[in-house]
């Protein structure tokens, strides 16, 4: 190659390199200027992190049941001081179960325990039995109310059938452990899932809104007949938004460690580069829909359809993927969030766990260079 | 009186004709719902079908083999690995090849059998803690029955207790029966809101909003003409998911349907009020989806629908009162299986309208202060 030929490669790239500086500087201006992004970029994270840290749990806790008791003696009302002092429990009192009944149905109380009159006779026959009424409605609630009172029971159960003589209630116990999570905290489940959902907001959603309405008002058009090329254009577009992006991480990140005590104990860096692949997949996802559809309000419809709620459902983050049906269990691995779920969970979690992270950043990868490329190919400088 | 009910009824007319219009927003109000449903329904489940675990039995006996035998034949769990190291559970559980180790000691059967008290090891994946502590549920409710069996068998005295459990409405407890029916208001009113933010929002940004107002609508008609047509919508959209629900799903409806829209009425108006309310503020199309979607967020997590009310904190269930989306999941799930009729649903029925009273008119106030 000739020294001309250098020289006229060298500038072209500068000029390049001007080009989609000025688009960055004019997306970041209307980033800041309109107060709409800022809410998307900056307050939604922050709604979103109070909501998940003060606000979500799973965890149960002064569940409302009434605990009926036909006949109170010592023996029952041993029972029923046992749901009084459990944390999990605020226990009212009653005599007859029709009160009851009318209780649960006026959602006064979520659960009926029922210990008959007879209860006291029969325990010494050895058949007594105790009814835990829940409401179904809400099913997963029901069962979790209907575990604990179960133990209730059971512990009063044996210390009864302790007075007098030795028996093993077990024999078998179970000790669990919960690797990783050992007290428990659903902040350490949550957060992961937290930081999800923000990346897929801005990356796909807030992208997509904006490309869009380029589409929809012409602006873009304007774009057109300027030297500006369509990758100088998708860069314009990536580069603020991905900036946008690693912020909403970066807060996300500071509020798990500083506010919910989330511990990290992978690598930071391979947090922060499969997050950049997962934002360069998100922000793709975005792209191709407003380009396909060039209407904010379909766009945002289908973003939402594909990105969000996948990655609210479908990730692994809040269900157990190995127990949805086949069909359903496939559609999960073409979700992008699943693999992002799986290496955030590992990365803050467990470890560098190469067996985990490997092959689902290897995916990742993957996705973000063949949507990146489908972005570059759904793109054309030209009217629709 | 007559006149302005016919223009607000032209007005309808065309902004049920500007939204359905283009055939890909018909699509994307249409069939997005019904899809959402269908995958929320089979994905939705906090209930495990099936987990992979490991076993590093030391003991190898024939009490061991008969206590798995029970964890094997739960239908829920299947075993990927007999271990022989702790090294190993590490990289099962680690790698996610399982999702919980069952550890039995060297001494099981032999304490067992001498009527001590023995201790199994569960260890799980805790990454994602809630199934993990479900899964340990499960397996606490397997070694229950083996006690139960071991006890009889070997002539030692049972429990004097027997639990007896029912779940009234929801027999078989399953997660998709209370999903389904709170799908209704939660995909409703993520519609429903967001499209009326923006029907006001794109007149605006392509000034026909200006045009709008030089025409002998009032600012009250106005608002009526947009919010009646995202009701109508909104209604469509409730019943397709009702009729996904009981012709696919084929989850029994208790209640009234009179009942049910009654509740749903008000729930849309709630709902619209906050969108209208949303586009007052907002001067262009993406504000208005923003906003909407930064409003829909504490909405949706906030209901009830993911997480129990009763376990969030005090102040936040303070907040969830001015949530419309609360009550609509609980009128919903309680008409479709309990079969509540409007005397129990008051409680939840007037905080709606007083929401709705309180949204509309505080956008017909920005609206009128906005246009002056």
């Amino acid at each position: 190659m000739t020294l001309a030929a250098e020289k006229t490669k060298h500038n072209a790239l500068i000029a390049k390199a001007r080009r989609v500086g000025a688009l960055v500087k004019k997306e970041f201006r209307q980033m800041v200027r309109d107060p709409s992004s800022i809410a998307m970029g900056v307050v939604l994270p922050v709604i979103l992190i109070l909501l998940f840290g003060y606000g979500l749990s799973l965890d149960v806790k002064n569940v409302k049941v009434a605990v009926v008791l036909e006949a109170p003696s010592p023996d029952v009302t041993e029972l029923a001081s046992g749901f009084q002092l459990s944390p999990y429990f605020a226990a009212q009192f009653l005599t007859s179960m029709p009160q009851a009944q009318e209780l649960l149905l006026d959602r006064g109380v979520d659960g009926i325990v029922l210990v008959r009159s007879d209860v006291a006779r029969n325990m010494k026959l050895g058949d007594a039995q105790v009814q835990i009424v829940v409401n179904g409605t809400d099913a997963n609630h029901a069962r979790i109310v209907q575990g604990y009172a179960q133990g209730a029971i059971g512990q009063w159960a044996a210390r009864r059938a302790a007075e007098g003589r030795a028996v093993n209630v077990g024999p078998v116990t179970v000790l669990d452990r919960i690797w990783f999570n050992n007290a428990n905290d659903s902040h350490y489940f949550l957060v992961p899932g937290l930081i999800v959902l923000v990346m897929t907001l801005i990356g796909a959603f807030l992208t997509s809104m904006v490309m869009a309405r380029e589409w929809e008002r012409g602006t873009l058009e304007a774009l057109f007949v300027t030297p500006v090329r369509v990758d100088e254009i998708l860069l314009g577009k990536i580069i603020p938004y991905f900036a946008q992006g690693m912020v909403g991480l970066v807060l996300c990140l500071f509020a798990a460690k500083y506010l919910f005590h989330v511990p990290i104990r992978g690598s930071v860096w391979l947090l922060a580069i499969t997050s950049m692949l997962y934002l360069l997949v998100a922000l793709s996802i975005g792209l191709v829909i407003s380009s396909l559809t060039k209407s904010q309000f379909v766009a945002s419809q289908i973003t939402l359809l594909a990105t969000f709620l996948p990655a609210m459902m479908l990730s692994g983050f809040l269900f157990d993927l190995r127990s949805m049906p086949t069909a359903v269990r496939l559609l999960t691995y073409a979700m992008p969030a699943r693999y992002y779920v799986a290496l955030l969970q590992t990365l803050f979690l467990a470890g560098d766990v190469w067996g985990v992270v490997l092959p689902n950043a290897a995916v990742l990868t993957g996705m973000a260079i063949s949507l990146l490329l489908l972005t570059r190919l759904v793109t054309q400088k030209k009217l629709a | 009186m007559f006149e302005a009910i016919l223009r607000i009824i032209a007005l309808t007319r065309k902004e049920l004709l500007a939204v359905l219009k283009d055939p890909r927003a018909r699509f994307s109000l249409l069939i997005p719902p019904i899809l959402q449903c269908l995958i929320f329904g089979y994905a939705a489940s906090y209930d495990l079908n099936d987990v992979p675990y490991a076993v590093l039995d030391q003991n190898q006996s024939a009490a061991s083999h008969e206590l798995l035998a029970g964890v094997d034949g739960s239908g829920v769990f299947h075993r990927v690995a007999n271990l022989d190291s702790i090294e190993d559970l590490k990289t099962y559980i680690d790698e996610k090849r399982a999702l919980l180790v069952i550890q039995i000691g060297q001494d099981f059967e032999r304490r067992l059998r001498s009527g001590q008290p023995v201790d199994i090891q569960v260890i799980a994946d805790g990454r994602n803690s809630n199934t993990a502590g479900t899964a340990i549920g499960y397996i606490g409710a397997i070694v229950s029955a083996f006690n139960a069996d071991w006890r009889s068998s070997h002539g030692q005295p049972g429990l004097t207790v027997q639990i007896i459990n029912r779940a009234w409405y929801n027999p078989n407890q399953e997660t998709r029966w209370a999903m389904i029916p709170s799908l209704i208001g939660t995909l409703t009113m993520m519609q429903t809101l967001l499209l009326t933010a923006m029907s006001v929002a794109r007149e605006r940004e392509q000034g026909t909003f200006d045009q709008l107002l030089v025409t002998p609508f009032r600012p009250v008609e106005i608002m009526a003409g947009k919010a009646l047509p995202c009701m109508l919508i909104g209604a469509a959209q409730a019943t397709n998911v009702l009729l996904v629900a009981q012709l696919w799903f084929r989850i029994p409806f208790a209640g009234s349907l009179v009942t049910l829209y009654a509740g749903l009425i008000l729930f849309l108006l709630a709902a619209v009020g906050i969108g209208l309310f949303i586009s007052s503020i907002a001067s262009t199309m993406q504000q208005a989806t923003l906003y909407g979607f930064v409003a829909m967020m504490p909405f949706l997590l906030l209901s009830g629908l993911t997480t129990p009310i009763s376990s969030m904190p005090k102040s936040v269930q303070y907040f969830t009162l001015i949530n419309p989306l609360r009550y609509a999941i609980e009128i919903a799930q309680r008409v479709y299986l309990e079969g509540a009729g409007m005397g129990r649903l008051m409680p939840d029925l007037w905080p709606m309208a007083i929401i709705a009273t309180v949204t509309l008119s505080a956008a017909s106030w920005m609206f009128r202060h906005r246009l002056e």
